[in-house]
């Protein structure tokens, strides 16, 4: 492709200028806010209001990420371990849910399928927010409000992977592997468990990828249903912090420097599985 | 989406043989098969049933009835049918139909921005004279591993005055900007929208352009088509389903605005407390605890997304059909 474009496709020098510096300024805004947010983050309160946020003479990133674990008890922590915990469980147990139903989906034949499969579709469509007062009231019926369970149950919910298996079964899973394993005598979860699994693994990670930012970006589902503060994910903690630094100033650095840890896993997660996440997009893109 | 649902619907031949135990072994290979999809299935349509479907039939419920406190608020509290009543409370409020005009404005600004600039990115990287391609997108997409919450934490502090660089650089140039004014709020929370999905987006479309065939780029360079024509008239035309589908996104996200406005309310006077439906809802439901008044708005904000994504749907198969038809 890009050997092509050098040959045939070659645009002026001017033109290339621009769309160099045009990529660059773009690049640019999406960096700079992430860049103030490790700088910030390396100052004490004072030096955060006043000097500016270039200069080195007042390296305290030690001290904040000290009062940031110190602060209130250790909640710090807390939340991050919650974070851990409802997003990387939630999202490996979610992401097998949706491949397993989403491969049941492109393989398998019964009645009103694709009627079932319209209603996936259609779930993927409905806003979080219409679904939380409900959720709340059920949840305070059955008891389970304010525990880890009203937090973590719903974000096992994953219509869009569902979408994504059918695709990716459709895709990495020949239907002659299943006649194969059929014809050898093996049972049909045991060929899904052994051989189909297997073969489903980048799509499996993809899900398992989206649906983890996802978790780890949810937000209004807690601040629905937790009130106890230490069952709090880092982003509705974050929050909370937030909301008091305006009264008192000393919550300021340790939001920023919260922050710039809570951001972390993902951009992990992000570098480290790169190239799963991208096949992933293309799957949902190009159909 | 819907083209992948309606491609598989071919069902497999009843079994035509007329030997009988031959039959019955297909029937128990029929039966293991369902098992199997049954089990594989289970899991997420009991999810779909738990956190779906009654929560939906839930909101449909309570918008229908209210508590109603007889004898002037002394007596027992009991739920009464209330009918439309909780709606044409919801669609009469003034505070819940400018929340509606602000999401309404917001998608406005928001969703061209977006589609405009996220394909302008991928056509500009696929044009193949970017230098450090693969750092350039790595840079853009930055920003979707920043939740939400703490994009616009950041921006927050990137809008206060005496914390900002940026405030601070154009006070220098002696410009004064209150970006959580009257008229900047809504420019501001587009910006949060704009930084943390522009690389997303940006690399859906250049992962739809990798797959246009090299063939009909040649066939337009022998046409004689500069980079710029093959970029808009060749390249962009041929990802429409990938456009559909990220307009159609971020349409359904942006309906649902809430994590942004939520957080700058709690420093600006200019957001308030229904800014927006979702904001509505929570404050109906979780501040005034009056839950059939949240819960008819749900309902509106649900036909409403579902409308506007029908809608689209149909008018893309419409122009798509049209243009095949043209050819």
């Amino acid at each position: 492709m890009s050997a092509m474009d050098s040959t045939l496709l070659r645009p002026r020098l001017l033109g290339r200028a621009t769309v160099n510096v045009v990529v660059a300024i773009s690049a640019l805004y999406t960096l700079l806010p992430v860049l103030w947010l490790l700088l910030a983050a390396s100052k004490s309160r004072d030096a955060l209001f006043s000097s500016s946020i270039l200069s080195f003479s007042d390296f305290s990133l030690v001290q904040n990420l000290k009062d940031l674990f110190a602060m209130d008890g250790g909640l710090y922590g807390r939340w991050y371990g919650n974070s851990l915990l409802y997003a990387v469980l939630g999202a490996a147990l979610g992401a097998l849910i949706s491949i397993g139903c989403g491969y049941a989906f492109d393989k398998y034949h019964f009645r009103h399928k694709e009627k079932l499969f319209g209603l996936v579709l259609a779930a993927v469509m409905v806003p979080q927010t219409v679904l939380a007062l409900p959720l709340y009231l059920i949840a305070s019926e059955t008891g389970v409000v304010n525990t880890f369970w009203s937090v973590f149950i719903p974000v096992l919910f994953n219509p869009f992977g569902v979408y994504l298996g059918r695709i990716f079964a459709q895709g990495y899973v020949p239907d002659e592997v299943l006649e194969a394993a059929r014809v050898d005598g093996a049972g049909e979860l045991t060929t899904y468990v052994r051989v189909s699994l297997r073969m489903l693994g980048p799509g499996l990670v993809t899900v398992f990828l989206f649906q983890l930012t996802a978790i780890w970006n949810n937000f209004f589902l807690p601040m629905v249903m937790l009130s106890n503060q230490d069952l709090y994910p880092v982003s509705l903690g974050l929050y909370q912090w937030n909301s008091q630094a305006s009264v008192s100033p000393e919550y300021y650095p340790v939001v920023i420097t919260g922050s710039l840890l809570a951001v972390l896993p993902l951009i992990l997660a992000f570098v480290l599985l790169q190239r799963f996440w991208r096949s992933g997009l293309t799957a949902g893109a190009v159909k | 989406m819907t083209a992948t649902a309606h491609v598989r619907t071919a069902q497999a031949a009843p079994p035509q043989a007329a030997d009988v135990s031959r039959r019955k072994a297909q029937r128990s290979a029929q039966r293991r098969r369902n098992g199997a999809a049954g089990v594989l299935m289970a899991p997420f349509f009991l999810l779909l049933l738990l956190v779906f479907l009654i929560p939906v039939g839930t909101a449909v419920w309570l918008s229908f009835f209210s508590d109603d406190q007889p004898g002037l608020g002394f007596g027992p509290e009991r739920t009464v049918f209330v009918g439309l009543r909780s709606y044409a409370a919801v669609v009469t409020d003034p505070t819940f139909l400018s929340g509606l005009g602000t999401v309404g404005l917001y998608c406005v600004i928001y969703i061209p921005l977006m589609v405009i600039g996220s394909l302008a990115l991928a056509l500009l990287l696929d044009s193949g004279v970017v230098r450090l391609r693969s750092w350039a997108q790595l840079g853009l997409f930055l920003p979707h591993a920043v939740p939400g919450i703490i994009a616009a934490l950041i921006w927050l502090y990137l809008y206060t005055p005496g914390i900002s660089p940026v405030i601070e650089a154009l006070g220098k140039a002696d410009i004064t900007v209150d970006f959580l004014g009257l008229h900047t709020t809504l420019p501001s929370i587009v910006n949060i929208a704009l930084w943390s999905n522009l690389g997303y987006n940006m690399v859906v479309f250049y992962a739809a352009l990798q797959a246009v065939p090299r063939e009909v780029l040649e066939a337009s360079v022998v046409d004689g088509a500069g980079p710029v024509r093959t970029a808009l008239q060749v390249k962009a035309p041929l990802v429409r389903s990938s456009i559909v589908m990220v307009a159609m996104f971020t349409l359904i996200w942006a309906l649902q605005l809430f994590t942004e406005p939520m957080l700058l309310h709690q420093s600006s006077q200019m957001i308030n407390t229904r800014f927006s439906p979702s904001m509505y809802i929570y404050d109906a439901a979780f501040s005034r605890n009056n839950y059939s008044l949240a819960a008819a708005a749900s309902v509106i904000l649900l036909i409403i997304t579902i409308a506007i994504s029908y809608g689209v749907t149909r008018w893309t198969n419409r122009v798509e059909k049209a243009e095949e038809h043209a050819r």
